[in-house]
């Protein structure tokens, strides 16, 4: 199995360095060949399960709650554009 | 009062009652004795001076307010959660407070703790091991009584496999049994907590305390575990599943789990050998579900948030983001994560026909022992394979439990009890009963 490493990776914003892609394409397609065993399970007419709740679009009321730390009338947080 | 650390939550309860000591005194002796042992360990990564309750520990991917909560990874080197999760703010109600913060695998990725971004954590049978994971800080704590009891979470056996690789109990709940919210989210259609912790019967307990519906989180749905005397029922079916003991097990581990399944069969239970014939194509519905959730789940770390870039993530995480992102990719979706999906309907089919035949379903934790630290973490593959057992209980949502029931090589081993989805109560039993004629859990690593 050949996965496109490069590709992948930017489709999940992940920057990665020239040894981790090369690592990566090694391992992940040694999994995915492993993976391959699902093929072998005979799933005709089986509906998926992705939650075994079965719920789905479950709300609650919106209500206001504790959030970042506020001190005299500002949010604390650590710095973000400085790095 | 060295003892003091050895009791069970129950213990401590009736202790306190009785004013056989203080609070004070409690969480003292807890301090000193992880000032003393953690150095060691490293199974805590933050710890609570302040402490004034029943002190437990709490894995570090459970956001508790004013305390630093880093799911173990350099992305939230400095995360102080404004809130506390559901489960603690239901735990400080019963009196139980926040000794200190575990460390765990990255985001509870990983099958042996190694894969902290804060170092491993070592287990306390033999400092040259594993203590499993991904619950590592949490289960070696409890097995070194540095804590009264603790949380983890389990997303594929990351209660169960920690627990019985440092020969401690550890309950994996019913999916939506207890609420996650405040829980740094894995395998959302996966994760649940659960205690690791010193008894069956303070299990029970703890999950009493921590389940029930909570608004906030719109899978928790479920009624309240309500703790009753757990009694012996003579005439319980256990079903033993031949695929839980074929290629892969070690030969001595096989044996310790026959063993245990005797005594329960001396003990009145009626053993009969069912079949999960799905249970090969399990780990690889697993890692595909999981790593796809991930793969979402970990977008919200986008740089801005949390203040910290994504190449602060650790080798495991991004490579499980990168799995799940090839797996939800445009072409593979159908045939990747819905193929998965399929296949986890029919691991649970199977659950549902072998419980038509027994009550529970038992079987090992971990097809070996504690591993040697270093031994597995450069091969993924084979590190997945150690969450063999595990992983279907999380596949079908049900509840699952792991007990002590012996040691090979000085290392302990679990025995797992897999139960029909909201009944704790039988595992819970069984467990107990087994507890209760053997003296496993009384052994401790010397340290």
């Amino acid at each position: 199995m050949k996965i496109n490493v490069k590709h992948v990776a930017k489709l999940a914003n992940l920057p990665l360095s020239q040894n981790e892609e090369e690592k990566y394409a090694k391992q992940l397609s040694k999994i995915l060949d492993y993976m391959e065993k699902l093929n072998q399970a005979d799933t005709l007419g089986v509906e998926p399960t992705f939650n075994v709740s079965g719920l789905s679009n479950v709300t609650r009321d919106d209500e206001t709650e504790a959030s970042l730390t506020n001190k005299k009338g500002h949010y604390v947080t650590k710095g973000v554009f400085n790095e | 009062m060295n003892d003091l650390t050895s009791l069970t939550l129950t213990e401590v309860i009736e202790s306190l009652k009785d004013k056989k000591f203080s609070l004070n005194e409690l969480n003292k002796s807890y301090l000193e004795r992880i000032r003393k042992l953690n150095p060691k360990l490293n199974a805590y990564l933050a710890v609570n001076d302040s402490c004034q309750k029943i002190p437990a520990a709490i894995k570090d991917v459970i956001s508790t307010k004013d305390i630093i909560t880093t799911a173990s990874s350099k992305i939230l080197a400095n995360f102080v959660p404004p809130y506390d999760a559901s489960v603690i703010k239901m735990l400080d109600t019963q009196g139980v407070g926040v000794i200190g913060k575990t460390n765990c695998d990255e985001f509870a990725m990983g099958s042996s703790g190694e894969n902290s971004a804060y170092g491993p954590t070592k287990n306390p049978w033999n400092l040259n091991k594993v203590p499993g994971g991904s619950s590592s800080g949490s289960a070696a704590a409890v097995a070194a009584d540095l804590c009264v009891f603790a949380l983890g979470s389990d997303t594929g056996g990351s209660i169960r496999q920690p627990a019985s690789l440092c020969g401690v109990v550890g309950l994996k709940p019913t999916y939506g049994r207890v609420s996650r919210y405040g829980l740094i989210a894995v395998t959302s259609s996966f994760d649940t907590i659960g205690p690791i912790i010193k008894s069956v019967d303070d299990a029970a307990l703890v999950l009493e305390w921590i389940s029930g519906e909570d608004k906030m989180d719109g899978n928790c749905y479920g009624k309240k575990f309500v703790r009753t005397p757990l009694r012996w029922t003579h005439n319980i079916r256990i079903g033993v599943p031949r695929e839980y003991f074929g290629e892969g097990l070690d030969p001595k581990v096989k044996k310790v789990i026959q063993d245990a399944i005797k005594k329960l069969e001396e003990l009145g239970a009626e053993i009969k050998e069912v079949s999960l014939p799905h249970s090969e194509y399990a780990l690889a519905a697993y890692y595909i579900i999981n790593t796809s959730e991930i793969s979402s789940n970990l977008a919200r770390f986008d740089g801005i948030r949390y203040g910290k870039s994504r190449d602060n993530f650790g080798e495991e995480v991004k490579r499980r983001i990168m799995l799940g992102t090839y797996a939800l990719s445009s072409g593979y979706y159908d045939e990747y994560y819905v193929k998965a999906a399929k296949v986890r309907t029919l691991i649970k089919q199977d659950f549902e026909k072998a419980f038509e035949k027994c009550d529970v379903i038992v079987g090992p934790v971990s097809p070996t022992v504690a591993w040697n630290i270093g031994e597995k973490i450069n091969d993924p593959l084979t590190m997945y394979l150690s969450d063999i057992y595990t992983i279907s209980a999380n596949l079908a949502g049900i509840p699952a439990l792991s007990i002590p029931c012996g040691f090979v090589d000085r290392l302990p081993v679990g025995l797992q009890v897999l139960g029909k989805a909201w009944d704790e109560e039988t595992i819970l039993k069984v467990g107990f009963a087994y507890e209760q004629v053997t003296d496993w859990r009384k052994d401790k690593p010397k340290l």
